[in-house]
């Protein structure tokens, strides 16, 4: 079979069993959109700007585990791509982003939307190649995807000349059967005797926490980070990026930690005698400052990547290794010893973790008449029985969706953490809503955010996207007005957002349904029509507490320990 | 401490590029840095001169090693090894001073490669600090130019950096 550049592109899409590729035409792709309108197996969905196809690919991404796929055009395309690109790169989500770039001949020349898109993103792909003939398309491609899915997952970005994918040159097609990297080997087995050492550890331990992130998801190990963890009968917590890895119903979950996470998690890093790091980076906004982090643990950290061992925190037992390797043989090392851990010490350790729950870190006013953003959360959570696919936006939106949406179940929680990029929930719901057709996908986000990516209603209208958007309004930039109150002295510097548009007029312009809700009482109300609502996109405009924070909260250069709480919080123990 | 870490690379467009790129963008200093292809036209061997702590010295190696292009790495530092440098000066060389400079030369063992009626240009192989010692026993207004290669360097005895 003789091929054209265009051609070899979708099959090779194919052969990777690629459903879906987001994108935004242009010049330099005209060939390989010809291509794509005579065929029906790899449909293209048309975005609105070509961030949102990076987006739209990073949501179906997380919500799959199989690759995503984007394509844009050169030039400004390949540039509005970037923040999409760092997005995927911060969160290790495995994608594929091919771009046009003029004709070879004219590389180098300042052409007609040239950008030098290998240049730019090379500090934030996990790789990026530039097609230099027809006959490197298909091994390149191959290598893309080997590349985007294997070891520490991140995006690849295929960068491809106009004249290689001309429909008048074509050439037999093979696309590869195999690929080998000789400088690229990730590792895969984790060393026994490491996990040896870290069962010693974990069995030992007095008073010892679970800690895992992200990389639990992306290494599917969630059954077995369970199991471990239901055996050990120890207290685990997640990072933002590892909600829904274990079941946050459980009894042993102690709730996410770090900057924002609960009283109990952070207390009980800090006090913490054993930790196992799970699949997470020891990231700043978990850390708190290091000096005072984890002061009295042994820290043992299983990771696929060696250079995230020892990067911030200096750990005693490494474990290179992919996760689910690992988690498993730790659980046959687990399950031969006949020694336990010391249950006097657990039990001491658990009433103490109780004690902390008690202070209710969460509080918020539940009588409110003004409408609380965590009870818009905690009421779509109870009306989807905590099941739905939760896209956010960045903010203290976010940050109320993590903390009141219970999820029990991996790639449920769809937000941008590492980069934190506003305007990532709504685009990235449209590829989870591709992804997953007959599942309720819920957009949590606040009004600035839905505006950087809003021209995506269009496409929603298009493609039927049946999406709940909720918007959590209280008309400011409400992260960075926290902030500025607790440490500017409410100086309120542009956070300000003022000039709001209606936005049930503004939904109902792209030709959804909309709804303002202003009191507490319509908000079961709203909900419940939006969710009845199954073949609508529904834009729910709430006017929240415009000056809510998000507690507890661990300021810049304090430790776990040093939480600012909610000084309404009526402590259950009856201290005040 | 001072590291001189050794890599072999793919020779591809763009290899270069992605190593210094990895320095500049997480802040790692670069002393020096010299790139050439090896007996193996598909590989270069790149040598790279920083100063760090340990810490940063072991995030360097792990970050390089991510990098695709980027077979092999050996961090020199660490065990017997053998460093040199080029370097060529351009000397101003009136009267009684082109004598001396060929007695300088000498000394270093260095070689003069070009001769004009006012100028010398020496060309000297060595350790950096032979190379430094060189310069400082000049005149500083007598050096026109200096240029340095930056200092490559390999394992001593059976230890090699090859695929």
């Amino acid at each position: 079979m003789e091929l054209s550049g265009g051609e070899i592109i979708i099959q090779a899409l194919k052969e990777e069993g690629i459903e879906y590729l987001f994108g935004y035409p242009g010049g330099a792709v005209l060939h390989i959109y010809d291509a794509i309108y005579q065929q029906d197996d790899v449909k293209h969905v048309l975005v609105r700007h070509e961030q949102a196809a990076t987006h739209a690919a990073d949501g179906y991404a997380r919500s799959t585990g199989k690759p995503g796929v984007c394509l844009v055009t050169s030039g400004p395309g390949a540039t509005n791509a970037v923040t999409g690109i760092a997005t995927a790169y911060m969160d290790s989500i495995p994608m594929i982003i091919l771009t046009g770039q003029v004709a070879r001949r004219m590389i180098g020349t300042d052409a007609f939307q040239e950008a030098d898109i290998v240049g730019i993103t090379r500090p934030c792909v996990k790789h990026n190649f530039l097609v230099q003939s027809l006959e490197d398309l298909a091994p390149t491609l191959k290598k893309a995807f080997y590349v985007a899915t294997t070891g520490r997952p991140g995006p690849v970005v295929v960068d491809i000349p106009k004249d290689v994918t001309a429909p008048n040159i074509k050439i037999p097609f093979e696309y590869p059967y195999s690929v080998d990297i000789r400088s690229y080997n990730p590792t895969v087995t984790g060393h026994t005797g490491q996990i040896a050492k870290a069962v010693e550890l974990l069995i030992q331990a007095k008073r010892p926490v679970i800690y895992f992130g992200g990389g639990v998801i992306l290494g599917e190990a969630h059954e077995e980070l369970t199991q471990l963890g239901r055996t050990l009968d120890y207290p685990v917590t997640s990072t933002l990026m590892g909600l829904g890895a274990y079941p946050s119903s459980d009894k042993n979950f102690i709730g996410m930690l770090g900057m924002h996470g609960t009283y109990e998690a952070n207390m009980a890093m800090h006090d913490c005698d054993v930790l196992l790091a799970v699949g997470a980076r020891f990231d700043d906004r978990v850390t708190g400052e290091i000096e005072h982090f984890c002061p009295y643990a042994k820290i043992i950290h299983i990771d696929i990547d060696p250079s995230s061992i020892s990067k911030n925190i200096k750990v005693d037992v490494p474990i290179v290794g992919d996760v689910k390797q690992v988690l498993t043989e730790m659980q046959n090392q687990i399950d031969g010893l006949s020694q336990r851990a010391d249950d006097g010490a657990m039990a001491s350790w658990w009433k103490l973790i109780n004690e902390w729950r008690a202070e209710n870190g969460y509080y918020y006013d539940r009588e409110s008449e003004i409408i609380k953003p965590q009870y818009v959360v905690e009421k779509f959570c109870e009306l989807t029985l905590g099941e739905a696919f939760i896209c956010s936006d960045v903010g203290q939106h976010q940050m109320f969706a993590a903390q009141f949406y219970q999820f029990d179940k991996p790639r449920r929680w769809i937000n941008s953490g590492g980069l934190g990029t506003m305007g990532f929930g709504l685009p990235s719901a449209m590829g989870v809503q591709f992804a997953h057709p007959d599942a309720t996908v819920g957009v949590v986000t606040g009004e600035a955010s839905i505006q950087m990516c809003i021209q995506e209603l269009s496409a929603c209208q298009q493609y039927n996207l049946p999406l709940k958007i909720l918007n959590l309004n209280n008309g400011y930039l409400g992260m960075v007005r926290q902030w500025q109150e607790f440490s500017y002295e409410k100086r309120y510097s542009q956070s300000y957002v003022n000039a709001l548009p209606d936005f049930v007029k503004l939904a109902e312009s792209y030709g959804h349904v909309g709804m303002k809700i202003e009191k507490t009482s319509d908000v079961e109300g709203a909900l419940k029509e939006s969710l009845n609502l199954k073949n609508r996109l529904v834009f729910m405009d709430f006017i929240t507490d415009r000056e809510e924070n998000v507690y507890p909260m661990i300021e810049a250069g304090k430790g776990h320990h040093q939480m600012r709480m909610n000084p309404n919080r009526p402590s259950l123990r009856g201290e005040s | 401490m001072r590291h001189i870490i050794a890599v072999l690379m793919e020779n591809e467009a763009g290899a270069l590029s992605r190593v210094a790129g990895l320095f500049s963008a997480r802040g790692y200093n670069i002393e020096s840095l010299t790139v050439a292809p090896t007996n193996d036209p598909s590989l270069s061997r790149l040598t790279v001169v920083t100063i760090g702590s340990d810490e940063i010295i072991e995030q360097i190696t792990k970050q390089l090693n991510k990098l695709l292009d980027v077979v092999k790495l050996v961090d020199l530092t660490s065990i017997k090894h053998v460093e040199r440098e080029m370097m060529l000066t351009k000397v101003r060389a009136v009267g009684s001073m082109r004598e001396e400079y060929k007695r300088i030369c000498e000394i270093f063992r260095g070689k003069i490669v070009d001769v004009t009626d006012t100028t010398y240009i020496i060309e000297l192989t060595g350790a950096s600090d032979k190379l430094d010692s060189f310069l400082s026993s000049i005149a500083e207004e007598n050096i026109l130019e200096v240029v340095r290669s930056g200092v490559s360097g390999m394992a001593r005895g059976e230890k090699c950096l090859k695929l």
